[in-house]
């Protein structure tokens, strides 16, 4: 068998049912035996797409995404991709050709040393010189992305290799003497952690991404309902805990809710769950928490005491050692003063923003958007404030219904992550929250959604500037909009040529309406909601303050 | 603060761009790196010296090493007892009447000529960190027109 057959040979055991990607010179033999062989292959528009169309199937289904480019440009257009699933712990799989192996280093065209390019954007990267590794490589590969702390592999297939014989043994186990994960906890350090949460008053769950790829949140929500601690959720853990709960205080942070902040800067104890103390949370890190314990539960023992100093590390799976701690839990702490305290800074410091007649408010469309679906949606954002508020005007309900870029913050990612989330959850109603800027940055993907019926619902909120870079220029660099007043093409008539249908909106009263017909189209869906130009982002966290130090310009 | 820690690291090509990439990459300092084979052929062992401000820093590094997929174990020397040792070769200027001077320092110290021609003479010396250090001062009064050294090797005890 040939290498390029190995390759989805392996891939189909691997689990592999779709790969987004674009064709080159160096992949040839791979899309000769493509054309025939039972995968789906979803054709992007650019490489980037493609990367962040796998990434987005990830999120969606908590499968390994996989996507497929040439060697040089094509490689290089993964690269954002790749770094952006690597700073939020995606498992991906990348691969890319290569020029053939005795022209290596020779500067040959379209070459470019794509190991080494990405080596510190990857979790590991192979380049395979000999046919015979291949099945194996790939069998490490997946196993590499998908366990421990997940994250994006690279295999770098030269063309030759693509094209020369062997024979197909595919590995049923992989062992890898110097990888091996820890995931069950210390049972000692469970027993001292259930003892400091019992003996707790003011305990705060700090949940992360680490619940979703754990597969925890359920185990989360017993434990929070057991010690009767509120739960604030970094932006990476947004539906791992029920938005709707009444110990749920929402996301913290930068542009969390205030009581969140409060809450957590007060408490006596942070349980901390597969999240990193993430400088968007911490803020000034020698102001954070100054009266907390920190029981800190991750799988990567990096994270643990990188920023934040911890009393308890737990190194292991969430959801492998929740449960177990749940046990040791002899008596719940009483935390009902320190709920009292909780539920008035809710009430005090509401999430709120200022209704203006007919004027468009992006909170309000996401409040109709919420109303409307009920959480019952997967909800793709750009980045920006359009993806701010997102994270504070919807409430999500259950692990991947949040698909956003979190540490990268890359813009463009939202639109192909949605048409990847829709991909792997056709029974979902997708969308993508999106700003005029980020949107335009992907734009060339609505060709993909529209030739694969693809039908995700962009909802665009056009402010006409890159809003959140203009509302730091506005709080710190004196209103002096340098280069963030951006334009757009019309929207309606744009996805109209792509086969494609655009919706205007420019008043309240047809934000219902609009939704409503987006979802009710068989098709893909450009909304162009004209809100209101300089809306801000409220509460806001100056960069290098404490996190109890919000600004808030509508107080 | 100047720490020792070896790394056993698969014998695979780009693993030494890995682990000096996540040195860069992160911003710490290496004082000095020695690789080799060990007795499986399979296996690099990587002596370093890293220059770091505090513990956490040396606790990062170590963590952030052990997350390379190619790296089987890393070994912190700094509670350890241990064994180090580095050796230089020192080019410096010599003439024949140096010679009883130059002996003392071998007999008190480390080292000895392994060459010389016309008016320099190579010096070769295995030795530890102070050692090394004491010899040097010694040679410069000789003049040290070229030094090499290996960086410091390290094996527990």
């Amino acid at each position: 068998m040939i290498g390029a057959r190995i390759l989805l040979e392996s891939l189909k055991r691997a689990g592999v049912e779709v790969i987004f990607g674009y064709p080159g010179g160096q992949v040839l033999p791979i899309f000769d035996q493509l054309y025939d062989f039972d995968i789906k292959f979803i054709l992007t528009r650019h490489e980037q797409g493609a990367a962040h169309a796998a990434d987005g199937f990830s999120r969606a289904t908590g499968k390994v995404g996989v996507c497929l480019a040439t060697s040089g440009p094509g490689a290089t257009n993964l690269v954002t991709g790749i770094a952006n699933a690597y700073m939020d712990s995606i498992p991906m799989v990348a691969i890319t050709g290569q020029v053939g192996t005795h022209l290596i280093g020779n500067d040959a065209f379209q070459e470019a040393d794509v190991t080494g390019i990405t080596r510190s954007i990857t979790k590991h990267n192979f380049l395979v010189k000999d046919v015979k590794d291949l099945s194996r490589t790939i069998a490490e590969a997946f196993y590499i992305a998908s366990s421990g702390r997940p994250g994006p592999v690279l295999i770098d297939i030269p063309v030759d290799v693509q094209r020369a014989e062997t024979e197909f043994i595919w590995p049923e186990k992989i062992e890898i003497r110097s990888y091996q994960p820890t995931y069950s906890g210390h049972p000692g350090q469970i027993k001292k952690a259930a003892k400091l949460i019992s003996s707790a008053k003011k305990p705060i769950i700090y949940a992360g991404g680490g619940i979703i790829t754990s597969g925890a949140h359920l185990e989360l929500r017993r434990l929070a309902e057991k010690i009767q601690a509120p739960v604030t959720t970094t932006f990476m853990g947004l539906g791992s805990f029920p938005g709707t709960h009444k110990l749920s205080l929402g996301m913290l942070g930068m542009h969390g809710t205030a009581y969140a902040n409060h809450a957590i800067m007060e408490s006596d104890l942070i349980i901390a769950i597969g999240a990193r103390f993430d400088d968007r949370v911490t803020g000034r890190l020698d102001t954070f928490a100054p009266y907390a314990k920190v029981i800190h539960i991750d799988i990567d023992p990096s994270s643990i005491s990188k920023n934040v100093r911890v009393d308890i590390p737990i190194v292991g799976d969430a959801k492998n050692i929740i449960g177990p701690l749940l046990k040791q839990i002899k008596k719940a702490p009483d935390t009902q003063s320190w709920l009292k305290t909780v539920e008035a800074w809710k009430k005090k410091h509401p999430l709120k923003y200022k209704h203006a007649g007919e004027f468009l408010k992006p909170q309000y469309i996401l409040e109709q958007l919420w109303d409307l679906t009920k959480g019952d949606a997967v909800i793709c954002t750009e980045v920006g404030q359009s993806q701010m508020w997102a994270c504070q005007w919807y409430k999500y309900l259950a692990p991947r219904t949040f698909i956003s870029s979190g540490g990268l913050g890359t813009m463009g990612f939202g639109f192909p992550a949605a048409i990847g989330a829709k991909v792997g959850r056709p029974d979902k109603e997708v969308f993508n929250i999106a700003g005029d800027g980020s949107i335009q940055m992907n734009i060339q993907e609505l060709a993909t959604c529209v030739a694969n019926k693809i039908n995700v619902k962009v909802l665009i909120f056009n402010n006409g500037f890159l809003g959140m870079v203009r509302q730091w220029q506005e709080l710190f660099y004196k209103k002096r909009y340098s280069y963030t007043p951006i334009t757009s093409p019309d929207y309606v008539k744009l996805a109209a040529s792509y086969g494609a249908l655009g919706i205007r909106v420019t008043k309240k009263s047809e934000v219902r309406k609009a939704l409503e017909k987006a979802m009710r189209a068989d098709n893909t869906v450009f909304v162009d909601f004209r809100i209101e130009p300089e809306e801000n982002v409220w509460p806001m966290v100056p960069a290098g303050q404490a996190i109890n130090k919000m600004i808030d310009g509508l107080a | 603060m100047r720490h020792t820690i070896s790394v056993l690291v698969e014998n695979k090509f780009g693993v030494l761009a890995r682990v000096a990439g996540l040195f860069s990459a992160r911003g710490y300092n290496i004082a000095s790196l020695a690789v080799s084979e060990t007795l499986d052929p399979s296996i690099s062992y990587m002596t370093m010296v890293v220059e770091v401000k505090d513990a956490d820093v040396l606790e990062q590094i170590k963590k952030q090493l052990n997350k390379l997929i190619d790296v089987i174990t890393v070994t912190d020397f700094t509670k350890r007892e241990h064994i180090d040792r580095e050796l230089v070769l020192a080019k410096i200027s010599y003439a024949a009447k140096d010679k009883a001077k130059l002996e003392a320092i071998f007999n008190k110290f480390v080292g000895k000529i392994i060459h010389h021609k016309e008016d320099t003479a190579i010096i070769e010396a295995v030795g530890n960190a102070e050692q090394i250090k004491l010899l040097l001062e010694e040679l410069s009064k000789f003049g040290i027109k070229e030094l090499v050294r290996t960086g410091k090797l390290a094996i527990s005890n």
